[in-house]
C-alpha cells in the first residue's frame, strides 16, 4: 500500500502553533500538515502533546499563538457552527447521558445544521439513517446506549461524527479500551469511510503496529514536537522509535501487510541460546 | 403538517410546513396538559373560595362586569390578580430550577441553594430594615439582590468558564454568608419590622394585586422565550464540554446564558412573592420522574411549579379556619420530606437524579 502522501493537498495545516494548559506549555511552535482524504495518524509516547494538538486542530483549546488552517481559512475566523460543518472530532471518552437510544444520540450530530425552527429536517433524519447503517449499527437504533458493548459504542460514537456530514473527521485514541478484534474493527470502519466517502481522518493511535497498517500519513511526536512525518515505512525506523518512545526495537515488514512492524527487544535475550 | 420518525425517541412526532420542523415530544405535551388542566383547575376553585364564597359561575359574570359590585371587586381586584401572580411564581421557579438543575447536572440545584433567593432575600430585607419600604420598593430590592448575586456568583465560579460543579459550591457559600447577613439584619431591628420581614422571608401571595400579576408576567415575556431557546443548548451541554464544542456549541456562553436566565427568572418570582422555598426544586424533579429523563420538559415544569405554588397558597388561605399561612409555609413543609426522599434515594441508586 504505497499512497502519495507529499502530493495530496493539506487540508488542515498547524502554523507556529503554540497550546498550553494554564501555564503548562504542551504543544511548542509547531507546524504540520494534515493531507486531505488520507488517513493521518499520529504516534507518540504518553504526555507528548498528540492529543492536545488534536484538541487544538479542532478548536477545542484556543492557541496561545500560532494559527490552524483548514483549506486554507483561518479556523479562528470561523464562525462556531459553521466550523461544526466542516470538521468533526470526537473526544478520548466521551460522556453519553444516561439512558440516551442510540439514534437519539447519533442525532444530536446534527446539530449544526439545526436551528430553534428546524429541529429535525427530512436531511437529518437521511444523515442519521445513513450514518448508522455506514458503522453498522442500525439494528441497535432504539437500544440503550448504556447496554451496548465497547466496540458497539465507539461505533456509535463515529456514526454521530458521521452524521455530523463533515469532511473531516478527527479522532482521539478511538480504539483504546477495546479489545484487539473491536480495535481492528473500529479502524477497518474508518479506512472503509475513507475509501468510500473519501473522508479525511486524523486519529491518535497508540498501537505503533495498528497505526502503521492504517495511516496513509504518519506523524510521530515526541515532547510537543514533530520528530518525523511521511508514509509509514518513511517514519518508523529503529532509530525513530528509540528516539519518540525510547524503546529499542527491530522493525520487520508486516507480512500480511506489507508495512512496518515493530518488535520489541526483550530485555533478556539470550543470543547464544539455541 | 405532522410526520413521525424512525429514529427519534418514540412519542416524538414532527411538525411543521416546508423548512420548519419542530419536535414534539408526546409525553411532556401530555403530562403539560395535565397540570396546566390542573394549575387552571386549582385557581378557579381559588378565586371561588375564601371567607367569601361564591359560586363559579360567578367569576365569568365579575369577568365581565355583570356581577353585584362587591363580587366583580373581590373577583377583579383580589381574588384573580393574586391566582395569577401564584400561577407565574410557580412557573418561573420551575424553570429556573430546571435550567439550573441542567446547567449544574445535579437535580438537588435550585436558585434557594446556590444563593439567587438568599440574595434577594437580604436585600429584601435591608430594604425594610433601613428604608421600611412599600411593596414596590422591597420586590425592587430584592429583584436588585437576586441579579447582583448572580453576577457575582458567576465572577467567581468563572475559571476559564464556568463549570456546574464549582458553582454548585460557590453558591452554597454565599447563600451560607447572606443569610447570616439576613439574621443579623433581624437582629438589629424592632419587633414589628423584624415580623414583617420574617412575612416576606416566608413567601407569600398575601394581599398580592395587580402590579404584582403584571411584573412577574413581564418577567415571563421576558425571560420565558430565553429558557426555551435555551433548551437545544441543554440537550447539546448533556454530551460533555467536549463534544458539545466540537458540534459548534458555544459551550461558556450557553451556561453564561442558562445561569442568568435561571437567576432573571428566580428574582422576579422572588421580588413579587417573597422566596417561597422547594417549588424550583421539587417541580423540576416530579417532572423529571414522570417524563424520560433526557427531555428538557421546560412547559410541563412551569404547570407542574404553578400548580405547586397556587394548591399551596389554597391551602394555606383555606385550611386552617381563621389564620392564613403563608404559602411559603406549605410548599416548606412539603417539599422539606420530598427532598429528604430524594437525598435518601440518590445515596441508594448511587446517582443523581
Amino acid at each position: 500500500m504505497t499512497v502519495n502522501t507529499t502530493t495530496a493537498a493539506p487540508r488542515i495545516a498547524a502554523q507556529e502553533l503554540s497550546l498550553r494548559y494554564g501555564d503548562t506549555p504542551i504543544v511548542d511552535h509547531l507546524s504540520v500538515h494534515l493531507p486531505a482524504q488520507r488517513i493521518t495518524t499520529i504516534v507518540g509516547a504518553n504526555g507528548c502533546g498528540k492529543s492536545t494538538l488534536l484538541r487544538g486542530v479542532a478548536r477545542l483549546l484556543k492557541p496561545s499563538s500560532g494559527t490552524v488552517t483548514l483549506d486554507g481559512t483561518d479556523i479562528a475566523t470561523v464562525p462556531a457552527a459553521e466550523l461544526a460543518t466542516r470538521l468533526g472530532m470526537l473526544p478520548q471518552q466521551p460522556l453519553a447521558p444516561e439512558g440516551i437510544t442510540v439514534a437519539d444520540l447519533v442525532g444530536r450530530g446534527r446539530h449544526p445544521h439545526q436551528r430553534w425552527f428546524r429541529q429535525w429536517s427530512e436531511e437529518d433524519e437521511a444523515a442519521v439513517a445513513s450514518a448508522l447503517e455506514a458503522t453498522g449499527v442500525q439494528d441497535l437504533a432504539h437500544r440503550s446506549v448504556d447496554e451496548l458493548s465497547g466496540g458497539q459504542r465507539q461505533r456509535v460514537w463515529i456514526a454521530l461524527a458521521l452524521a455530523q456530514g463533515t469532511e473531516t473527521m478527527l479522532l482521539d485514541e478511538p480504539t483504546t479500551f477495546l479489545d484487539l478484534a473491536h480495535q481492528v474493527e473500529v479502524l477497518d470502519l474508518l479506512r472503509e469511510l475513507n475509501q468510500e466517502r473519501g473522508r479525511t481522518i486524523v486519529l491518535v493511535l497508540h498501537d505503533l503496529n495498528l497505526a502503521c497498517r492504517y495511516a496513509d500519513h504518519l506523524i510521530a511526536m515526541r515532547s510537543g514536537q514533530i520528530v518525523a512525518a511521511g508514509t509509514p515505512e518513511e517514519v518508523i525506523t529503529p532509530q525513530a522509535v528509540s528516539e519518540v518512545f525510547g524503546l529499542d526495537c527491530e522493525v520487520i515488514e508486516d507480512p500480511l501487510s506489507g508495512t512496518p512492524l515493530v518488535l520489541p527487544r526483550p530485555k533478556d535475550t539470550h543470543p547464544h541460546r539455541g | 403538517m405532522v410526520r413521525r420518525s424512525e429514529l427519534l425517541p418514540a412519542g416524538t412526532r414532527v411538525l411543521g410546513p416546508r423548512g420548519v420542523s419542530l419536535r414534539i415530544y408526546g409525553p411532556a405535551v401530555l403530562v403539560g396538559g395535565v397540570f396546566t388542566g390542573l394549575a387552571l383547575f386549582l385557581a378557579m376553585l381559588s378565586i371561588t373560595l375564601g371567607d367569601f364564597d361564591m359560586r363559579l359561575r360567578d367569576v365569568p359574570a365579575a369577568l365581565t362586569g355583570q356581577a353585584s359590585p362587591l363580587v366583580t371587586h373581590i373577583v377583579v381586584d383580589l381574588r384573580l390578580p393574586r391566582v395569577l401572580t401564584g400561577l407565574g411564581v410557580g412557573a418561573a421557579l420551575a424553570m429556573s430550577g430546571m435550567l439550573l438543575q441542567r446547567l449544574a447536572h445535579n437535580p438537588l440545584v435550585s436558585p434557594d441553594i446556590i444563593g439567587i433567593n438568599a440574595g434577594a432575600s437580604t436585600a429584601a430585607v435591608s430594604t425594610i430594615v433601613v428604608v421600611g419600604g412599600t411593596a414596590l420598593t422591597i420586590a425592587s430590592g430584592a429583584l436588585l439582590g437576586a441579579v447582583t448575586t448572580a453576577v457575582l456568583l458567576y465572577l467567581l465560579a468563572y475559571k476559564q468558564g464556568v463549570s456546574g460543579y464549582r458553582l454548585v459550591l460557590i453558591g452554597i457559600g454565599v447563600t451560607a454568608m447572606l443569610t447570616s447577613v439576613t439574621s443579623y439584619l433581624m437582629t438589629r431591628t424592632d419587633l414589628d419590622t423584624a415580623a414583617r420581614a420574617m412575612f416576606w422571608l416566608t413567601g407569600s401571595l398575601s394581599g398580592r394585586g395587580w402590579p404584582h400579576a403584571v411584573t412577574i408576567g413581564i418577567g415571563l415575556l421576558v425571560f420565558a422565550p430565553l429558557a426555551f431557546a435555551m433548551a437545544r443548548q441543554i440537550r447539546l451541554l448533556q454530551l460533555g464540554d467536549d463534544t458539545a464544542r466540537a458540534l459548534g456549541g458555544r459551550v461558556q456562553l450557553a451556561r453564561a446564558g442558562l445561569l442568568f436566565t435561571a437567576a432573571g427568572l428566580s428574582a422576579m418570582s422572588v421580588a413579587v412573592a417573597g422566596p417561597v422555598t422547594f417549588v424550583a426544586l421539587v417541580a423540576p424533579q416530579i417532572v423529571r420522574r414522570l417524563l424520560h429523563e433526557r427531555v428538557v420538559g421546560l412547559l410541563p415544569a412551569a404547570a407542574c411549579g404553578a400548580v405547586l405554588v397556587i394548591g399551596a397558597d389554597l391551602i394555606a388561605r383555606t385550611a386552617f379556619g381563621g389564620t392564613e399561612l403563608p404559602a411559603g409555609v406549605i410548599t416548606g413543609a412539603l417539599g422539606g420530606p420530598y427532598m429528604l426522599y430524594l437525598l435518601a434515594r440518590t445515596n441508594r441508586i448511587g446517582r443523581g437524579g
